[in-house]
């Protein structure tokens, strides 16, 4: 009898390549993600080398983070910095005969949304990307990670990855979610309790009641962020859910070839006894919508708190804090829900699929945009936006007074136009915080779809409960 | 890549916890489609004020620290995106070295990867070297992978810790992927047997 795993020990197992006596082992890559930023440098290691790409129809390309979103963007990208790396991606994807999603394509789109949405990413699959929010895909139950822009080069030269085994962390959420509760304020509230390195060295499993309740959107909203908690990856294990999800996309196994998959993915789950390294439990039912105050994504509060001290921090929390608070412009003892906001980003690979416009639309249904503020939505893929405009949802959006926007990593990280100005006060429903992330000076409070709706509403941060009957049915519009 | 053997040179202080990808090399300077010329805008807006002068309260503008070798930071360094950018930045500054408590784990595999040598110390040991540090030009310092040692200004000696294979890489600059394709018939076989177990896949 072999000894109790987790998931994570059962995929590593079974793509273990060669393991030397220090540990130092080889992991075979099953998916491989390419996107127009950190690939270039790669494409042109391997010419420079004479090495070819080993396996094309493992590898997957798509331009995402330079692409304008605006309707224009089919007559070229002004950018001439970002159309080269955009013509650098086509040159290469087309002279190495990788899988190809270029801009014009209905299916383009932010990789991590697309990879799920054609069916490339299957439980218990390796799965890499140059990008650190690949632990999107966890919430299939593949072992997915970001990798730098040397390790693309590597995956493409030997589809294998130099790896050491990271640990095993269970974060585990209780029970069931509160109305005016999403994914979203369970990823966050996890990175606030642990931090953005308590996840450091471990790969989390996301488990318990609260995580089975949710959809494959919501689980993905989960594990994108497992990065921000400093995790190497995150996983859910595939249920009934992931297979419903997975069966009768483009590259999804079909018939006997399904019926196998089938049966080793229904084994793809941590036994009883496995050990885990490091365990954190939460109960759904304490989890609150909540929004980020600072520039780590570890300084979440529920909406209802207020702006905190730095001097209630410790260590070098105290000074980060204070240098947040000056960056963000914000007093200690605000109340969050008095904090006005210029702008509203709603999309990203975090919140970008159709279940978090669905959420936001359903918010904004009947209501507006709050005058003066700039707003957008910006699907996750092609065919997101397609489904949108199908469910009437970017009628809601547009007659709100939002931009309705084609597909790409946008203000998220704000490589394409999509930029905030100096000062400029973003309620975003992206991953990161930081000083500069949406744009130089810019400040991001992070936050739900629906939690951003809200705050398109009023024009300040806002409970969405406020726009919910206490069962988190919407209230009607007066 | 560059061995990386034994480094002598001026360490810079920043003392900050979680400095992010986005504060070493913010993404606008990420649509280059070399490895070269990031060092200008390594830790651009701490760096540049908004007209584009140099901020000279910040470390790397102060005379004492232009030419830095090593940097001296604090916990969680190199959090964020995978951008190998970071690296590349640090490099091209001329940076070699950088010790801190603790690191983002992808940060922390790109360091390897371009003979950049990520040195993790107690908190203690680094608060030490930030003392150090702090004194500019006088506190030349001196990293010995071999030895697994970092000597301060003062003669002082700190030992750390290292994975074995990573310190074998540096220290003799050797290519990954050359390494891994010593091992291609390796993975022509796992590749045809999990052709066989997953042919899904």
């Amino acid at each position: 009898m072999t000894a109790p795993r987790t998931l994570y020990d059962k995929i590593w197992d079974a793509h273990l390549v060669h393991e030397a006596e220090d540990g130092t082992s080889l992991l075979y890559i099953d998916r491989h993600l390419v996107h127009e930023v950190t690939s270039p440098q790669a494409f042109e290691g391997l010419r420079m080398a004479g090495r070819k790409v080993r396996a094309p129809e493992k590898t997957i390309a798509v331009p995402d983070h330079n692409v304008p979103t605006t309707d224009d963007r089919e007559t070229g990208i002004s950018n001439e910095e970002s159309r080269i790396q955009v013509e650098a991606l086509d040159r290469n994807a087309r002279e190495t005969g990788i899988h190809y999603y270029p801009v014009n394509d209905v299916r383009q789109g932010i990789v991590h949304i697309i990879g799920p949405e054609q069916g490339w990413t299957l439980p218990g699959m390796t799965i890499v990307c140059g990008d650190s929010h690949t632990a999107t895909h966890g919430a299939f139950g593949a072992l997915a990670h970001g990798i730098g822009t040397s390790e693309v080069e590597h995956v493409l030269a030997t589809q294998t990855l130099i790896q050491k085994k990271s640990r095993n962390m269970k974060v585990e959420i209780t029970g069931q979610l509160r109305p005016g509760v999403t994914a979203k304020d369970i990823t966050l509230s996890v990175i606030g309790k642990t931090g953005t390195a308590g996840g450091t060295g471990h790969v989390i499993e996301y488990c318990g009641e609260a995580i089975r309740a949710l959809s494959m959107e919501g689980r993905m909203t989960v594990c994108n962020m497992a990065i921000e908690g400093g995790a190497r990856a995150g996983l859910i294990a595939p249920d009934e859910t992931t297979f419903e999800y997975v069966r009768g996309r483009p590259h999804a196994p079909k018939g006997a070839q399904w019926e196998a998959a089938m049966e080793w993915w229904k084994t793809l789950y941590s036994d009883d006894d496995a050990h885990w390294d490091k365990v954190v439990t939460i109960a759904g039912e304490d989890i609150a919508p909540v929004v980020t105050w600072g520039t780590s994504p570890e300084d979440v509060l529920p909406i209802d708190g207020v702006v905190p001290d730095p001097a209630s921090f410790s260590g070098g929390k105290v000074a980060a804090a204070k240098r947040s608070l000056e960056y963000m412009g914000l007093t200690p003892g605000t109340r969050l829900q008095d904090i006005a906001i210029d702008t509203v980003f709603i999309g990203s690979c975090t919140n970008g699929r159709i279940e978090d416009l669905r959420a936001a639309a359903a918010v904004m249904r009947g209501r507006k945009v709050k005058e003066g503020l700039r707003a957008m939505v910006v699907p996750g893929s092609g065919l997101v936006r397609e489904q949108a405009e199908a469910e009437g949802l970017a009628d809601v959006f547009r007659s709100a007074g939002f931009e309705w926007r084609r597909a790409g990593c946008s203000m998220c990280l704000a490589m394409n136009p999509d930029q905030l100005s100096p000062g400029e006060r973003c309620a975003a429903t992206s991953n990161r915080n930081f000083e500069g992330r949406q744009g130089r000076g810019g400040r991001t409070h992070l936050m739900s779809p629906a939690m951003a709706a809200a705050a398109a509403i009023t024009g300040r941060l806002t409970d969405v409960r406020e726009f919910l009957d206490p069962t988190g049915a919407r209230t009607e519009a007066a | 890549m560059e061995k990386f053997t034994q480094l002598t040179g001026i360490a810079a202080p920043l003392p900050m916890m979680n400095v992010d990808t986005d504060m070493i090399i913010p993404k606008q300077f990420l649509k280059t489609i070399r490895r070269e010329g990031l060092g200008r805008n390594l830790f651009d807006e701490m760096r540049y004020e908004d007209d584009g002068k140099e901020n000279p309260d910040f470390v790397l503008n102060r005379p004492a620290y232009r030419e830095a070798k090593i940097l001296v930071s604090g916990e969680n360094f190199g959090c964020g995106s995978s951008r190998e950018h970071a690296p590349w930045a640090l490099l091209d500054f001329g940076i070699r070295c950088v010790i801190a408590p603790s690191y983002a784990d992808i940060f922390y595999n790109n360091c390897f990867k371009n003979g950049i040598l990520p040195i993790v110390l107690p908190q203690e040991d680094v608060d030490k070297l930030m003392e150090d540090a702090e004194r500019g030009a006088n506190a030349t310092v001196t990293v010995d992978l071999e030895k697994q040692e970092i000597t301060g200004p003062d003669g002082g000696s700190i030992h750390f810790d290292i994975d074995p294979f990573r310190k074998h890489c540096l220290l003799n600059g050797l290519d990954d992927i050359g390494l891994t394709l010593e091992r291609a018939a390796t993975i022509d076989t796992f590749e045809a047997e999990a052709a066989q177990a997953r042919p899904w896949v």
